[in-house]
């Protein structure tokens, strides 16, 4: 049994986040899994440039903030296991890590830390029509991490749906790569994303379809593969209006329809839930410290309610330092100066249109805490 | 909101349909608990990533509940798909 002053899974931006901060904090023997391999989260397919302020890396892409964020995590002596999963927890919070092996195979090894970083992100949603389970249907995050990272077109002609700030930016990154995004699809009466974006779509000449869904997809393609999409348009109670269906020839369909928080990990521990709407679905209650309601077990990111890459690089920079608190590096007047500052910028990520939302339901989610069980 | 036909595949590791699931909700699921243990929709590779939200749409449509009283589904070790043989060789 190895034993660890932190275990953080997840090397998304949160993960990386924690490690760095709890290192920087004087925290010594870290671990970070993650079942990818490669880390950085969602991070590294992230190609475009940040919108916000200096303070919040606007500008700067993506991938460029995952690789400052692994190098810094490097050189503070933070181990990162690739190809590693936490497939479970068990009694006295020992965790159960499938450890990927430099020959490819994989070693079940017991961890037993002294605290925890649960920083699973987010999965995307599907959504349902008749066909959705043919070859060529797939999430849109998945469809980006294809064309930006492994440098693959996931198909020719594609149906995007959904125009969230996901869809419109992952339609554009297509098409910059060379597909036919054949049209946008929106169930909600306007655009859902920021007008910049969807602008650059339209100057294009690809149509966006607001009230519509699909109605059908047919698997006529080699190997079953999509080879055509119906869309429909929609009244106000999402019922489809008849005699309004136009069908596209496309191989591809990408759904843009939003994440859910990951939980299962989270469900293992004697950790309170709590369903919140605008967050995705089931998330850990947790404090301002990133505290979860089991002692030593800090959650940070998507995991805690689906938002974005920097406010849960902010989220992991505040449970890095109570992490370091929790294990005595820091004092508690140190920590909370230091979180008081993280604080502030998570609170200026949380503003406008689409942030107050966010505030609202991090609130609501902070407020349900009852405190911390031994 | 068009009614969904009975035929669609909403767990696609178990095969479970939607009339599947309708029938689990007539016989007296009414969690996403309930719908798992009667059709196994959630008890397959992917541990019901996939479909859950889907399972919980259909119990909501169906007995006109709000999401979050469709219960969150059971978890346990292990969480990702890990071969017998690497189990088997683990030292604790």
């Amino acid at each position: 049994m190895l034993s660890k002053d932190l275990l953080v899974v997840g090397a998304g931006p949160a993960g990386l986040a924690t490690a760095i901060q709890a290192a920087k904090n004087g925290v010594k023997d870290i671990t970070v899994v993650d079942l990818n391999m490669k880390p950085g989260g969602q991070l590294f397919k992230q190609i475009h440039k940040f919108f916000g302020s200096h303070e919040h890396r606007a500008g700067i892409r993506g991938m460029d903030t995952g690789a400052a964020m692994l190098e810094e995590a490097q050189s503070l002596g933070v181990d990162i296991w690739l190809n590693s999963a936490c497939v479970g927890f068990y009694d006295d919070k020992v965790a159960c890590i499938e450890q990927g092996q430099p020959d490819g195979t994989k070693k079940i090894v017991f961890m037993k830390p002294k605290t925890i970083a649960i920083c699973t992100g987010g999965q995307e949603n599907v959504v349902r029509f008749t066909g959705w389970t043919t070859p060529g249907v797939m999430g849109a995050g998945a469809a980006q991490t294809m064309v930006n990272v492994n440098k693959v077109q996931p198909g020719k002609k594609i149906v995007m749906l959904g125009t969230g700030n996901v869809g419109l930016i992952v339609s554009y990154q297509l098409m910059q790569s060379g597909c036919d995004v054949v049209c946008l699809v929106e169930a909600l009466p306007g655009i859902n994303g920021y007008g910049v974006h969807a602008s650059k779509i339209s100057r294009a000449g690809v149509p966006i379809y607001t009230k519509h869904t699909i109605k059908e997809v047919k698997g006529n393609g080699p190997n079953g593969r999509v080879s055509e999409v119906t869309i429909v348009e929609i009244d106000p109670k999402f019922n489809h209006i008849p005699g309004t269906e136009k069908t596209f020839e496309a191989d591809t369909v990408t759904l843009a329809a939003g994440l859910k928080p990951v939980s299962d990990l989270v469900k293992l521990q004697d950790i309170d839930l709590v369903f919140n709407g605008p967050f995705g679905g089931w998330v850990p209650v947790h404090n301002e410290k990133m505290q979860s309601t089991c002692k030593g077990i800090y959650v940070a990111g998507d995991t805690t309610g689906v938002e974005e890459a920097n406010t849960a690089l902010e989220e992991g920079n505040v449970a890095g330092v109570s992490i370091a608190e929790e294990l005595g590096c820091i004092t508690a007047a140190e920590a909370d100066a230091k979180r008081k500052e993280i604080w502030e910028r998570l609170d200026g990520l949380r503003m406008g249109p689409f942030g107050e939302r966010r505030a609202a339901a991090k609130k609501e989610v902070m407020e349900q805490f009852p405190g911390v069980r031994a | 909101m068009a009614r969904i036909d009975d035929e669609m595949l909403v767990c696609r590791c178990e095969e479970v349909t939607v009339g599947e699931i309708r029938e689990a909700i007539a016989q007296g699921a009414f969690d996403v608990v309930g719908v798992k243990r009667r059709t196994r929709a959630g008890m397959g590779l992917c541990q019901g990533r996939t479909c859950e939200k889907m399972v919980q749409q259909l119990i909501s449509m169906e007995l006109g509940v709000a999401p979050n009283e469709t219960g969150v589904s059971s978890t346990r070790p292990p969480v990702r798909p890990v071969s017998y043989g690497a189990l088997a060789e683990g030292v604790f």
